[in-house]
C-alpha cells in the first residue's frame, strides 16, 4: 500500500450551488423576482407576507414557498389571503436548500407569476449559508430580539440586501436602540437598505412595498429587453 | 446546526474522490473554512465522524485551516484585513468592497492509502 496525497480543491457546497444556479435560470427565463426571506422564529416573516399580499396582490401576481420544520399553519395563513402557497416541511432540518426549492417549483406555474417569495425556516444562522437561486436575500430583525443581534449573527446581515426592523410599535416598552442596529448593520453591509416597520400598525410598510414593486418591475424589464 | 448538511456534502465529495484515485482508506482531509462561513469546526468534526463510520473515510482527521477575512476596496484599491466584521474601507470609509477571503468552505486535499501495492497487512 502507498500513502498518497490527492489535491482536490472543491467547494463543499457545490452540489447545492449547482441546484441554486438551475433554479436561478428558471426564474430568469420566467422574468420573476424571487426573494429569500429569513429571520429568527417569531420575528414576523408570515405577518410581513400577509401585509405584502394586501399591499401588492391587486397588481402583482405572486406565490409563496413556505419552509417550516413541521406543520402547515403558515401556508394556510397565506392561502387565506388568496395567494398560492407551497409548504415544505424540513422535518427538523434547520434551513431550505436548492433541492427543496426545485421540488417545490413542480407545484408552481412560473409563467403565471411576477413574484415568488421563499419564506425560510426561522433561524438566524443556517439559512444564510444556502443559496436557493433567489435574486435577493431579505431579512427581518424584530426589536424584541435586541440590538446586539447584528454583532452576534453577522453572516445573515452581511448577505441580506434588505433589513426590515419589525415591531417598532413596541419600542416605547423596550431597551432596544434602533440607531445601534443601523450602525452595526452599516458596518456589516453598507449597501443594505434598512426599513423600520410594524406589521401590526402598518407603519413604514409603504417604503418596503415600493422597494419590492420596483424590483419586480426591473426584473420584468430585464426579461423583455 | 447546518454542519450536518455540510458534513454530508463533504463525505459525498471525499468518497467520490477516493474512488477516482483508488484510495482504500482516507486518513487526512484538509479543509479551508473562512470565519464568515458560519461553521463551528467542532460541530462539523462531530457530524463527520458520525456519518463516516463504515465508509472509506472512517476515522479520518479533519484538518481545518481558517483563512483571514480580507477585503479589497473598489474605490481606493486598498486591500485590508477585516477586523470585527467592519466591512468599511479603513482608508476611505466606503462600503463598496470585494471579499478576497473569509467565506471559504472548500476541500483542499485528502491523504490516504492506495489499493494497489504489495497487498500486505
Amino acid at each position: 500500500m502507498a500513502e498518497i496525497k490527492v489535491p482536490v480543491v472543491r467547494n463543499i457546497l457545490q452540489a447545492n450551488e449547482r441546484l441554486a444556479e438551475a433554479n436561478r435560470r428558471r426564474f430568469d427565463e420566467a422574468g420573476i423576482f424571487v426573494f429569500n426571506l429569513m429571520s429568527s422564529p417569531g420575528a414576523g416573516k408570515t405577518s410581513l407576507l400577509e401585509r405584502t399580499i394586501e399591499g401588492l396582490a391587486d397588481r402583482i401576481r405572486m406565490a409563496v414557498i413556505e419552509g417550516d420544520l413541521q406543520s402547515s399553519y403558515d401556508a394556510e395563513r397565506i392561502q387565506r389571503k388568496g395567494v398560492q402557497a407551497v409548504q415544505i416541511n424540513t422535518d427538523g432540518g434547520c434551513h431550505l436548500d436548492g433541492n427543496m426549492i426545485q421540488i417545490a417549483l413542480e407545484s408552481l406555474d412560473l409563467q403565471a407569476l411576477d413574484l415568488l417569495i421563499i419564506e425560510n425556516v426561522g433561524n438566524l444562522v443556517c439559512p444564510a449559508e444556502f443559496n436557493l437561486g433567489e435574486d435577493e436575500k431579505v431579512m427581518i430583525l424584530s426589536v424584541t430580539e435586541g440590538d446586539d443581534k447584528p454583532s452576534k449573527y453577522p453572516l445573515m446581515f452581511q448577505l441580506s440586501s434588505v433589513l426590515l426592523v419589525n415591531k417598532i410599535d413596541l419600542l416605547p416598552y423596550l431597551d432596544c436602540d434602533v440607531a445601534k442596529i443601523r450602525e452595526r448593520a452599516r458596518q456589516l453591509n453598507g449597501r443594505q437598505d434598512i426599513f423600520e416597520i410594524s406589521c401590526r400598525t402598518g407603519e413604514g410598510l409603504p417604503a418596503w412595498l415600493s422597494w419590492l414593486e420596483q424590483k419586480v418591475r426591473d426584473k420584468q424589464q430585464a426579461r423583455t429587453r | 446546526m447546518h454542519e450536518l448538511a455540510i458534513a454530508e456534502s463533504l463525505l459525498a465529495i471525499v468518497t467520490e474522490e477516493a474512488r477516482r484515485h483508488e484510495l482504500e482508506s482516507v486518513h487526512i482531509i484538509r479543509l479551508q473554512i473562512g470565519v464568515l462561513a458560519g461553521i463551528v469546526p467542532e460541530a462539523l468534526t462531530f457530524s463527520f465522524e458520525m456519518l463516516s463510520q463504515d465508509t472509506v473515510a472512517s476515522g479520518a482527521v479533519l484538518e481545518i485551516e481558517t483563512p483571514p477575512v480580507v477585503a479589497h476596496c473598489l474605490e481606493c484599491d486598498l486591500r485590508f484585513e477585516v477586523v470585527n466584521e467592519v466591512f468599511l474601507c479603513p482608508r476611505c470609509g466606503q462600503p463598496d468592497l470585494k471579499l478576497v477571503s473569509g467565506r471559504e468552505l472548500s476541500l483542499v486535499n485528502i491523504e490516504g492509502e492506495t489499493r494497489d501495492g504489495d497487498g500486505g497487512n
